[in-house]
């Protein structure tokens, strides 16, 4: 007996899950990038709204044409890779559906998987007309020309191959049982498979079995070199959305932080006993820490993970008052940008032996220009529409606070504005001894 | 619509007479200053008289909270003007507090706290339903009666604090027919004015914002828009001219519509 089969499907898996953990890491190590923020109170609420949001798929239904549609792939994906542990199995030890053994419950379990990967290839087709026939607003909108745009559709082509795959599998399978062909022992039921298998009726036992063969070698290797695409793709969100509603903020969405350095500040320039002249307590030899953000290091982790778990549906462009009025601001190319940039960092870091070699660049300006933040009216609208809980505004308002704190670079009017809130503690010009007119004016 | 007879005790009043008010009324800069937004001010003095709520604002103790320069990214400035208003309502002991902005209301309510003012926050719209539903003030249907309202939904009220409710049931307490515009609730479109927008041009575009809102409340064919923010009003009346509409479409603020249905 040869063992090359099983050899050679070793070594497969082995590549394939060897690579896929490399970028993993990567991944993690980008994402660490960010500032170290405090998310793990209410762990309760947390995996409430995991096993809401993420795995029950709330958020994405409130559109119900794509939500639905999104769970019959999301559905899909999740229990047809229940096989995928038969095929590992079967793969190593050169058996043939080992679990067959179940009898009446594979058979069961068998025509579910053909059913729902025919429900994919449907829901699958019906995605690609939406992105380039119809051409939806949001899929047609400027945030996804070139790479982007051919993403989507490269995922679209990989699921229905897959699917495809998997049920000629299935059909040959089917064929070589009703044949009575070695090994092939008669497990399974194949409710959609059948209507395929006709097409191998006149053809030899052998050439049905090398696409037997051939369909499941491709349908694996296909999907190792799919689940390896993630890291280069939008789709990753099949894996962080997971994360990223546990982690995400549980406050009013109108409560933004309070930069705790300003506080320190504020306190001390309040505080009619501070000596002005006294040396800062503590490690005064540290640098004052800088005030919002210009690059993708001065954000939180939580951001970054947001930006990698994007996978730019735009529901949360086609929410913004800005955009929607023509405005330059997209909160999806915000997420875009962050991911972008912090993937050039990324790479910055792998080419300089693990440290960051300044390149002269910057989130601010090289990827997000001023127009775009001055934009936002933080109405929260992205925040609510996002189906994973991405927070676009978290970042805006970070930029905006480097801006006029660290830059001083706010627009005139806004300037004018504050310096009415300081100098007389109103947006406009009149005096607080004002206030209180309106009570004796008719 | 008589002018007189507000009663307006400030802070600094009741404290010298040892009295302590039910909550206080925080007027903002736009219920102080903005002529539009003024008159909700009246007309919620008006209920707040009317239904004998000891109240009290802090008039000329009181200042900006800082929200438009928190929102403009001037965290220094937010908090200076923060801790300067927290040290005076602390200092009146202040526990509840009641507002007609929304801007206001989410900066007391979320963003004092963790800087040491702690207080019930409630929007004007709350405390009127619970006034309503303590059975301290009545709401008659008057000339609002079966009259077209749609609401627009702020979003520091909605999005930001999740209150949808509150200025529904009140509407709906006038006998008037209130309809939905197709963005509303947590969908709810921004009438454009928020994070410090009020105070600047909007940035290049093919539309204003408030334009796009106004088109989806005018959809409904309402013979008025309400509001519960005085920068919302500002933007809605605004698009309303932009569209002729203002011969027929009024904007008010749910305060206004309560205080005119009992003719205050």
């Amino acid at each position: 007996m040869s063992y090359i089969d099983n050899i050679l499907f070793v070594l497969i898996l082995a590549a394939g899950f060897g690579y896929f953990a490399r970028n993993i890491k990567k991944l993690i190590r980008n994402i660490k990038l960010g500032r170290d923020i405090d998310r793990t109170d209410n762990p309760k609420e947390r995996w409430a709204n995991m096993t809401r949001i993420a795995l029950g798929q709330s958020k994405m239904v409130r559109r119900p044409v794509a939500g639905i549609l999104h769970i019959i792939v999301y559905v899909g994906f999740v229990v047809i890779n229940i096989e995928l542990l038969e095929i590992i199995i079967d793969g190593i030890f050169g058996t043939h559906r080992l679990f067959s053994f179940m009898g009446g419950f594979y058979n069961v379990l068998i025509g579910f998987f053909e059913i729902l990967a025919l429900g994919v290839i449907v829901s699958v087709a019906i995605f690609y007309i939406r992105r380039n026939i119809i051409k939806l607003w949001r899929f047609a909108h400027g945030d996804l020309k070139g790479w982007p745009k051919s993403d989507g559709n490269i995922i679209l082509y990989f699921e229905t191959v897959l699917m495809l795959l998997f049920l000629t599998m299935n059909a040959a399978d089917f064929h070589l049982q009703m044949a009575g062909a070695e090994h092939y022992i008669a497990a399974g039921s194949f409710p959609i498979s059948q209507f395929i298998e006709p097409i191998f009726s006149g053809m030899s036992e052998g050439t049905v079995i090398i696409i037997e063969r051939a369909a499941w070698w491709m349908h694996i290797t296909g999907i190792l070199i799919f689940m390896n695409y993630l890291y280069f793709s939008k789709h990753l969100h099949i894996l962080l959305a997971f994360p990223n509603t546990f982690y995400a903020n549980l406050k009013p969405k109108g409560q933004f932080d309070n930069l705790e350095s300003v506080t320190n500040e504020v306190k001390l320039m309040m505080d009619p006993n501070a000596d002005p002249f006294a040396a800062p307590a503590g490690d005064a030899a540290e640098a004052p820490a800088k005030f919002g953000a210009s690059d993708v290091q001065d954000l939180n982790w939580v951001q970054l993970m947001n930006a990698y778990t994007c996978t730019e549906c735009g529901r949360c462009t086609s929410s913004c008052p800005a955009n929607l009025t023509g405005k330059k601001l997209s909160p999806r190319k915000i997420m875009m940008d962050t991911r972008d940039r912090v993937e050039e960092v990324g790479r910055n870091i792998d080419a300089n032996n693990g440290t960051f070699v300044d390149d002269g660049k910057s989130l601010l300006n090289d990827y997000i220009t001023q127009e775009e933040l001055w934009a936002c009216t933080s109405c929260n609208g992205c925040v609510e529409a996002c189906p994973v809980n991405i927070d676009p505004l978290s970042i805006i308002m970070d930029m905006r606070r480097y801006l006029v704190m660290e830059q001083s670079a706010a627009p005139t009017e806004l300037n004018n504005m504050m310096t009415n809130v300081e100098n007389n503690g109103a947006p406009w010009q009149y005096s607080q001894m004002d206030r209180l007119n309106w009570k004796d004016e008719a | 619509m008589s002018q007189e007879n507000l009663t307006v005790p400030t802070m600094a009043e009741m404290m010298a007479q040892g009295k302590q008010p039910e909550v206080l009324f925080w007027v903002g800069c736009s219920g102080s200053f903005d002529d539009r937004a003024k008159k909700i001010t009246k007309a919620f003095v008006k209920i707040l008289n009317q239904a004998n709520v000891p109240f009290a604002v802090l008039g000329t103790e009181e200042s900006c909270t800082g929200d438009p320069a928190k929102r403009a990214g001037n965290e220094f400035l937010f908090q200076m003007q923060a801790m300067m208003n927290i040290e005076v309502l602390n200092g009146y002991e202040v526990k509840k507090i009641v507002t007609a902005c929304p801007h206001c209301f989410n900066t007391i309510k979320n963003e004092y706290p963790g800087l040491g003012g702690k207080y019930e926050v409630v929007h004007h719209t709350e405390f009127l339903k619970s006034l309503l539903d303590d059975g301290r003030l009545t709401i008659e249907g008057g000339q609002f009666k079966g009259k077209k309202i749609t609401f627009h939904d702020p979003c520091y009220l909605g999005r930001a604090n999740n209150v949808y409710e509150a200025p529904r049931d009140l509407i709906e307490k006038l006998d008037a027919e209130l309809v939905e515009m197709k963005r509303s609730r947590r969908n709810g479109l921004c009438c454009g004015a928020g994070g410090a927008q009020m105070f600047k041009e909007p940035e290049k575009g093919d539309k204003d914002v408030n334009v796009e809102r106004t088109e989806d409340a005018l959809e409904t064919n309402p013979e008025i828009i309400a509001a519960g923010c005085p920068f919302c009003n500002t933007m809605l009346t605004d698009g309303v001219k932009a569209k002729n509409r203002e011969a027929n479409v009024q904007v008010m603020d749910v305060a206004e519509l309560i205080a005119n249905a009992k003719d205050l």
